[in-house]
């Protein structure tokens, strides 16, 4: 789930104000194009490898790596969503998006899944992610390609694949979009 | 605010309704993978009530909590003490210091949900109670809809059967007119509630006519154990002025959806062969109930969905 929607979301709910833009448009295009790269490096080519976007900030993320990684080797990676909600284990604390839903349309049994979210805080949505997988087969290798790390992990996960590596205080929010990514507050209602 | 039961569709509203539809979206996702289970509900107990009897309505919930990974318990009254007497207050208060989450109330008498929501802390779903209500059949048969024709909005729906017994077409009344499809109901005057007063539905006896201008044709089942009441000749004069045959099936639109909440007596309020026209989607609605159902119990089972956002 996109950190800006969890936080807005009852019962966390709030108001989220920016105090300063930590990457651009722009930057967050040469780190899709960077991390696109570094996959194709990494893998030797896009041989049964696929990408999966987490409900709901790294689906548009994982899209446009599958672009620029078509422009790159000249095929187009297979793209799923997935929606961890129910294999959380704070399921109480974070409200389920109604219509973000799982899709994977392919089978994962053998082939090397490129998590893609877009911001690393805890890691339990990782955890959750990587339970989830399991139901839908049993994936060759799993790697985790974010945008933003913004640090204070509670379980032994790095990623893969990193856009920016941000250090920020527990009660900040990172959000990103299309346009760049912001750093902020959020103060409840 | 999340509802802590679900005993009416009055409780819920338009909101709700569609909250409940949205979120059945996900449900029927996980229902549709490989392993159809995820660990959502791990650790909480679901208990089914059953003072009637049912199957599609107890499987379907059981398959919905086993889905969800919630532990389950069955009751059945011809299996229990309420044979050596129990109360209901009894029974229900020794099932609740086991310590569970959920139960699942069906019983012949109207009002027995909203009594034991006021009796246990654990979230109560109405599964059925006397003609009142059947809140999760009305759910499904929204969802089917939807699914179907894409939106309630507008669309004309005919009830047909007997209304007054039935707690199916209370619950789809509600429902139906709150997400706002107009409301025909089709029945031999003895089988119409007594008055319509409240109800934003029209009341007719003549099915002909209704059928060619209907998106759906909802079909009740024709409760045999009401024939010793005499209040109709006999079943087969029903089935000539009030049953879907093959010859009335005709007169619907080439669109128009053929709905029954089970379980069906063939040859009598529906024939058997429209029963399986690509129209009809009763096996879709059995489907897409313990998706439904799923969704719930994921609600009132401390999963902080807020309906309202």
């Amino acid at each position: 789930m996109a950190e800006r929607e969890r936080a807005l979301t009852p019962p966390a709910g709030g108001v989220f104000s920016a105090r300063a833009q930590v990457m651009s448009a722009d930057d967050l295009r040469r780190a899709v194009t960077r991390i696109a790269h570094e996959i194709v490096e990494r893998n030797h080519g896009l041989d049964s490898l696929c990408l999966i976007g987490m409900q709901t900030g790294g689906v548009p993320l994982a899209t446009r790596l599958a672009e620029e990684l078509e422009r790159i080797e000249g095929t187009k990676p297979p793209v799923g969503t997935l929606d961890a909600t129910f294999y959380r284990d704070d399921i109480h604390l974070r409200p389920l998006v109604p219509a973000a839903i799982t899709e994977i349309p392919f089978d994962l049994t053998g082939r090397t899944v490129v998590l893609v979210d877009d911001v690393l805080f805890t890691g339990r949505t990782v955890r959750a992610a990587l339970n989830a997988l399991n139901d839908y087969g049993r994936p060759k290798a799993v790697q985790l390609a974010v945008m933003v790390d913004r640090g204070h992990r509670e379980l032994p996960i790095r990623p893969d694949y990193v856009g920016k590596n941000l250090p920020t205080k527990r009660t900040e929010l990172v959000d990103v979009s299309d346009d760049g990514v912001m750093i902020g507050e959020v103060t409840p209602r | 605010m999340s509802p802590r039961h679900l005993l009416s569709i009055s409780d819920l509203g338009a909101d709700g309704i569609d909250g409940i539809l949205r979120l059945t979206d996900n449900f029927v996702e996980v229902s549709s993978r490989q392993i159809p289970k995820v660990p959502a509900l791990q650790g909480k107990t679901v208990v089914s009530l059953f003072y009637e009897d049912s199957t599609r309505t107890r499987l379907s919930f059981e398959t919905a909590a086993k889905r969800l990974s919630a532990d389950t318990m069955n009751f059945s009254v011809s299996t229990s003490s309420v044979k050596k007497g129990e109360s209901l207050r009894d029974t229900v208060e020794t099932i609740e210091a086991m310590g569970i989450d959920a139960v699942v109330v069906r019983h012949g008498s109207a009002g027995v949900p909203q009594q034991i929501a006021t009796w246990v802390d654990a979230a109560v779903i109405n599964a059925g109670d006397g003609w009142h209500e059947h809140p999760t059949q009305a759910l499904l048969d929204c969802y089917t809809i939807r699914q179907r024709l894409g939106s309630l909005e507008g669309k004309r729906i005919a009830i047909v059967g007997d209304v007054k017994h039935s707690r199916v077409a209370r619950s789809d009344v509600l429902a139906f007119t709150a997400l706002g499809a107009e409301v025909t109901l089709v029945a031999p005057p003895t089988l119409l509630p007594p008055s319509l007063e409240g109800w934003p539905v029209e009341a007719t006896t003549d099915l002909d006519s209704v059928l060619p201008k209907v998106d759906v044709v909802y079909l009740l089942r024709m409760q045999k154990e009401r024939q010793h009441e005499a209040l109709l000749p006999s079943l087969r004069e029903y089935t000539a002025h009030w049953g879907l045959t093959r010859d009335r099936a005709r007169l619907l639109a080439d669109d128009a959806i053929v709905m029954h909440p089970g379980p069906m007596n063939r040859g009598v309020e529906i024939a058997a062969e429209v029963a399986n026209l690509p129209n009809a989607v009763i096996t879709q609605q059995v489907a897409n109930g313990v998706a439904v159902r799923m969704a719930v119990l994921y609600l009132l089972l401390g999963s902080g969905v807020d309906l309202a956002a």
